[in-house]
């Protein structure tokens, strides 16, 4: 990884490193924009004890759900869980810890946590269970609560295109926390659907500039559909 | 009668605004999409990073990168925009989302909403109903007036962990469409051929009731 070539060629290389006990920051909504073969990766190393920060866990069998088989997620940061039975297993037996954290927390705790602010004031939360034990300060005469943002040992982010630099592009609702996640990963790892020569994709259209990204590899996705609803036409 | 989950939607649909951006929650508010008036502009936001939201795809225009806030397959419209979940949330944490519509388990007089954790059972979370009701001034909550057991969901106090606090000021229900004011609830429209002694008797919170109570208007 001379210089600014960032692109490995191979999933081994994409996530050296990581190890036991370390916090894991994953892009995607639902399954929707799901770094699946970095997830996949994972799976093979057989990491254990990891913190992982998602928006959701995946399903059963597919996404961060296929992390839950052989128990390596202790702690599970996300807003909405309700997909898998293997999570509701291992949350009811008190092997697995869940912190539900609002979406738009869970958000700009990323966003922060990549922008090197350590806390943010947030009317979410305030008056319910989200904001118990927290700072809570007034500002213009409404209450706010406190909330800490996040830095992953690693964050894993799935991009439609990238070239050689990291700069990235994510196509349509598969955006929604990548662009978050990557800036918020002492490594941050990209998987991607094309990887184009340095000068193609437009500076001004760019989504993820490559200053926030260290590695970049080359997938094929099997992007499953959660829900899948159409209209007659 | 009591409402039907389509006449509910199609009450709250009567509160929309030309030119109004709105969020849709899961559920009955979704329904609302379907009976925007012709005459009216309204841009749907999805808080997974979509404004603009279009109808649910063709078979031929299935696309697994474009889903909405309930992972259901969507459509963009002409002149949507697709952004982070970070920019999603600041529209709505920054109250430029003109109107909310979500569902809920209980709301109270002093405008309250429980809507995500019910102790004992599985709690999946709340996704972004808290960011939602934290972030939007005006918000409309749709649900059943009551339980399938005849216990009344509109509250002196909710009695489930909150969602948000003291930030609902209207309700439609499937009897009666109901103002938030000064601690109580305020009796507006009542559903046609629902009677206001219905209405009064599953209520728990105090309900102030006018001399006058209109039928809603279809």
């Amino acid at each position: 990884m001379a210089g600014f070539n960032k692109v490995v060629t191979s999933y081994e290389d994409a996530m050296a490193g990581l190890g036991d006990n370390m916090t894991v920051i994953a892009g995607g909504f639902g399954l929707c924009g799901i770094p699946e073969n970095l997830i996949a990766q994972i799976k093979t190393m057989g990491t254990k004890g990891l913190t992982v920060v998602s928006n959701n866990c995946g399903i059963d069998g597919f996404g961060l759900g296929i992390l839950l088989e052989d128990r390596q997620i202790q702690k599970m940061v996300a807003s909405y869980v309700g997909e898998n039975k293997l999570f509701e297993e291992q949350l009811l037996s008190g092997e697995l810890e869940v912190e539900l954290t609002p979406q738009g927390t869970l958000a700009e705790k990323m966003r922060a946590g990549g922008a090197g602010i350590p806390a943010f004031y947030t009317a979410t939360g305030f008056g319910t269970p989200v904001g118990d034990g927290k700072e809570v300060r007034e500002f213009n005469g409404r209450s706010y609560i406190m909330e800490e943002s996040i830095k992953g040992d690693f964050a894993i982010v799935k991009a439609w295109k990238a070239d050689r630099y990291g700069n990235l592009v994510y196509r349509h609702t598969a955006q929604n926390f990548n662009p978050l996640a990557a800036t918020a990963g002492k490594i941050t790892v990209v998987e991607v659907e094309e990887i184009v020569e340095p000068g193609e994709l437009e500076p001004s259209q760019i989504h993820t500039p490559g200053i926030y990204v260290d590695r970049v590899i080359l997938g094929s996705f099997e992007k499953r559909i959660e829900q899948r609803t159409v209209r007659t036409a | 009668m009591a409402l039907t989950r389509e006449q509910l939607a199609q009450r709250v649909a009567q509160e929309l605004e030309d030119g109004f951006y709105v969020n849709l929650g899961i559920g009955i508010p979704t329904l609302v999409a379907n009976y925007v008036p012709d005459s009216m502009e309204v841009m749907l936001q999805s808080e997974n990073g979509l404004l603009g939201m279009g109808p649910f795809p063709t078979d031929e225009e299935i696309d697994a990168d474009m889903i909405n806030a309930g992972k259901q397959t969507v459509t963009a419209i002409e002149g949507a925009s697709i952004f982070s979940s970070a920019e999603s949330f600041a529209m709505i944490r920054g109250g430029h989302v003109d109107l909310t519509v979500l569902g809920a388990f209980e709301v109270d007089v002093s405008g309250n909403i429980a809507s995500w954790m019910i102790p004992g059972k599985l709690i999946k979370g709340m996704g972004g109903a808290m960011d939602l009701v934290a972030g939007a001034d005006n918000i409309i909550v749709t649900m059943t007036h009551a339980s399938k057991h005849g216990e009344s969901k509109l509250l002196a106090s909710c009695s489930l962990p909150l969602t948000g606090a003291a930030c609902i000021k209207k309700v439609v229900t499937d009897l009666a469409y109901i103002e938030i004011a000064d601690g109580k609830f305020w009796l507006k429209e009542r559903a046609p051929g629902v009677s206001v002694e219905e209405i009064i008797k599953l209520t728990a919170g105090e309900l102030v009731v006018p001399e006058h109570v209109p039928e809603m208007q279809f």
